[in-house]
């Protein structure tokens, strides 16, 4: 009954418990190039779907005159406009702010730590919502024209971002739990006042269009939209995609990161910075799109796995691709009347989403 | 690689919870940091890795002064293991001890194939090769800890900081995520709560009380009954131990309290369970506030 030492030193690898299993990933270059390929599908079926009637060589036809700023005969200038000036823009503002938000869902759930985050945990989309409803409902900011309702919805998100900011800051930086506290409570707190501005305004219609904002629309895209959005939704994934390892970083927890040479601190506020001029810029151009922002990000970790440097490359195209077909689906399900597309993401998104985490067993980071 | 503590002092909310701290050690030496519960092992360790910045003092690497330096460059010399062993995210093995090469990557952080090599060999090296395609959320409490010493040696690091590694492990598990710190060969400090595992496998010991260093020097010459009275407010009884000859302790509930207040801390360790964490987390009663210890219930 003596013990040798060196049993005592001995590894123990095998242990009473059941070992999990080796985790499977997609293969990334394959995917990408496949989702690449699905986008720009989708968007021309987007363009191609639609309550007017144009047939897919005139879609077809339609894009490449006004891709290559070609001529066309006068009798086609109808179908023309349908497709160039509304679906064309409209589907590519899908496919931006659909990217836009599963980037900055990745990026906020990293910044809070936190698996169930959302783009709109900060009070972001509350906040903008309150400027497009003072836009919508008493045609404040009328002297910006045709921008009052963005720039208003816009300048509301950043200032709802700079109050949760100031006031989840501690002396030691922002801290997950904070954030997404102070967050919770001033959505709680725009969002009343977005309810009495509703009901005070007397407005049926007015108050039918606050609505649809709220739930999210890309009704009002237009060629004026795409830009910015764009610009400020590439920066963001090209930002993020640089910060992946940082990011990795961050997820194991402050300390560990400072031991791998991250400065938790700074990068939260890289991250807060980025979060909140994406989430403005998108929310302002189509309203609180929910659900994407959540969905996305864990759809692509039970595909690609954790690694913010595989996450980053694919959500934003799935989020793209996702954003793309609900708004067509919003627009044809009922034709002609709109549906709003925020409902249409989570519609379609809730049993695939239910589907893959049952098959999975993705654990959300929770340990079983 | 050598490591000098001077002077060292860290305010965490403006209080002050290190003081004066001077501590050496040198290349290739295991130190052992010691003391109850909040008495700022954590708090001190922390700085040592640059989670948090000194309030006065120095930590220097060979000479070279650790929090002048870029971050990156001071974590591909000194790497860490804090207590926080959770990841938010479902990553498998091999990609938690990938973050490893972090400081050494550029831009993008793309792993480059030495880098792959590297994380293999350092996973193999912790007898943990076989995990490497595993989700860590999954693995047990000793293989979780065998994976991240992996990552810290993956830093390819001169100085290994480790926070209780053998917290929450089982007798056989602490006893092999100890012998793989010592084989590392690196400059080791590891705060430790097992005084009789850091009797068995520190080469010096320091121990600290209220953020001071109170006693240090050799095991055999630190623990004693005395020390362990005051410090830690139990009754020692040391023997030898019948192999390797390094001092164990055994232990008893002092026979009555001492009413002078320095002998008696606020938070006397036994109020916390054994394997709890470590009271240094939020800012501890402060060493001179010793009325209030709401956290803490006085034992007796």
């Amino acid at each position: 009954m003596e013990p040798t030492p060196s049993q005592a030193t001995a590894p123990r690898t095998a242990r009473p418990y059941e070992a999990p299993a080796p985790v499977r990933r997609l293969p990334l270059p394959p995917l990408v190039a496949a989702l690449t390929v699905a986008l720009l599908g989708s968007v021309v079926c987007g363009v191609g779907l639609g309550s007017a009637g144009v047939s897919w060589s005139q879609v077809v036809h339609y894009l490449t005159a006004g891709v290559t700023g070609g001529t066309l005969p006068a009798e086609d200038s109808a179908g023309y406009t349908v497709v160039w000036e509304l679906r064309f823009p409209r589907a590519l503002l899908a496919a931006v702010v659909g990217a836009g938000l599963s980037a900055i869902g990745v990026a906020v759930q990293a910044l809070v730590r936190n698996a169930l985050a959302d783009p709109f945990v900060l009070g972001i989309s509350s906040g903008a919502a309150v400027g497009a409803n003072a836009v919508l409902l008493f045609g404040a900011a009328g002297a910006l024209g045709v921008w009052a309702l963005s720039t208003s919805a816009f300048v509301c998100a950043l200032l709802a971002m700079a109050l949760v900011y100031a006031a989840a800051r501690t002396a030691h930086g922002l801290t997950p739990l904070r954030l997404v506290l102070t967050g919770t409570a001033m959505y709680y707190g725009f969002s009343a006042v977005t309810t009495l501005m509703v009901f005070s305004a007397d407005r049926g219609e007015a108050a039918r269009s606050a609505v649809m904002w709220l739930l999210g629309s890309l009704s009002g895209a237009g060629w004026p939209s795409v830009p910015l959005a764009a610009a400020a939704v590439a920066a963001a994934v090209l930002y993020l995609r640089l910060a992946a390892g940082r990011l990795n970083a961050l997820a194991m927890g402050d300390e560990t990161a400072a031991a791998l040479g991250v400065d938790a601190g700074r990068l939260r506020r890289e991250l807060f910075l980025v979060v909140a001029a994406v989430a403005g810029a998108v929310v302002a151009v189509s309203g609180a799109i929910g659900f994407v922002g959540l969905l996305v990000p864990h759809v692509t970790r039970m595909l690609v796995g954790a690694d913010h440097r595989r996450v980053i490359a694919v959500a934003p195209l799935l989020g793209a691709v996702l954003l793309v077909w609900a708004d067509v689906l919003s627009r044809v399900l009922i034709a002609p009347v709109e549906l709003p597309v925020g409902a249409i993401t989570a519609v379609l998104g809730v049993p695939g989403f239910v589907l893959l985490m049952r098959r999975n067993g993705y654990s959300f980071g929770g340990g079983v | 690689m050598r490591v000098d503590i001077d002077g060292l002092a860290v305010e965490v909310a403006g209080r002050r919870l290190i003081h004066e701290v001077t501590l050496r050690a040198a290349e290739g030496q295991l130190i052992g940091l010691i003391g109850p519960n909040g008495s700022g092992k954590s708090t001190l360790l922390r700085c040592v890795y640059r989670a948090l910045r000194p309030a006065g003092g120095t930590v220097r690497l060979d000479g070279a002064d650790l929090h002048a330096m870029d971050a990156r460059e001071g974590a591909r010399l000194l790497a860490a293991l804090p207590q926080e062993g959770q990841a938010t995210f479902d990553f498998t093995v091999a990609e938690i001890v990938a973050m490893g090469r972090l400081p050494h990557q550029r831009g993008s952080g793309r792993a480059s194939a030495a880098d792959e090599e590297i994380c293999a060999r350092a996973l193999a090296r912790v007898g943990a090769g076989h995990l490497a395609h595993r989700g860590f959320p999954g693995l047990s409490g000793g293989e979780k800890q065998r994976v991240l010493i992996a990552r810290a040696l993956a830093q390819q690091p001169r100085v290994l900081v480790l926070d209780e590694p053998t917290n929450h492990l089982d007798i056989a598990q602490q006893l092999e995520v100890l012998a793989l710190v010592r084989d590392s060969r690196l400059t080791v400090l590891a705060a430790l709560h097992d005084l009789n595992l850091a009797a068995q496998h520190c080469d010096a010991l320091y121990v600290l009380d209220g953020g001071r260093i109170v006693a240090s020097g050799a095991p055999h010459e630190v623990l004693t009954a005395e020390l362990l009275a005051e410090v830690f407010g139990v009754r020692a009884h040391r023997v030898r131990h019948p192999e390797t000859g390094a001092v164990q302790l055994l232990f008893d509930r002092l026979p009555q309290r001492t009413d002078t207040p320095e002998a008696a801390p606020p938070d006397t360790p036994e109020a916390a369970p054994p394997g709890a964490p470590d009271g240094d987390g939020p800012p501890p009663p402060g060493p001179d506030g010793a009325a209030d210890s709401p956290s803490l219930p006085s034992p007796r």
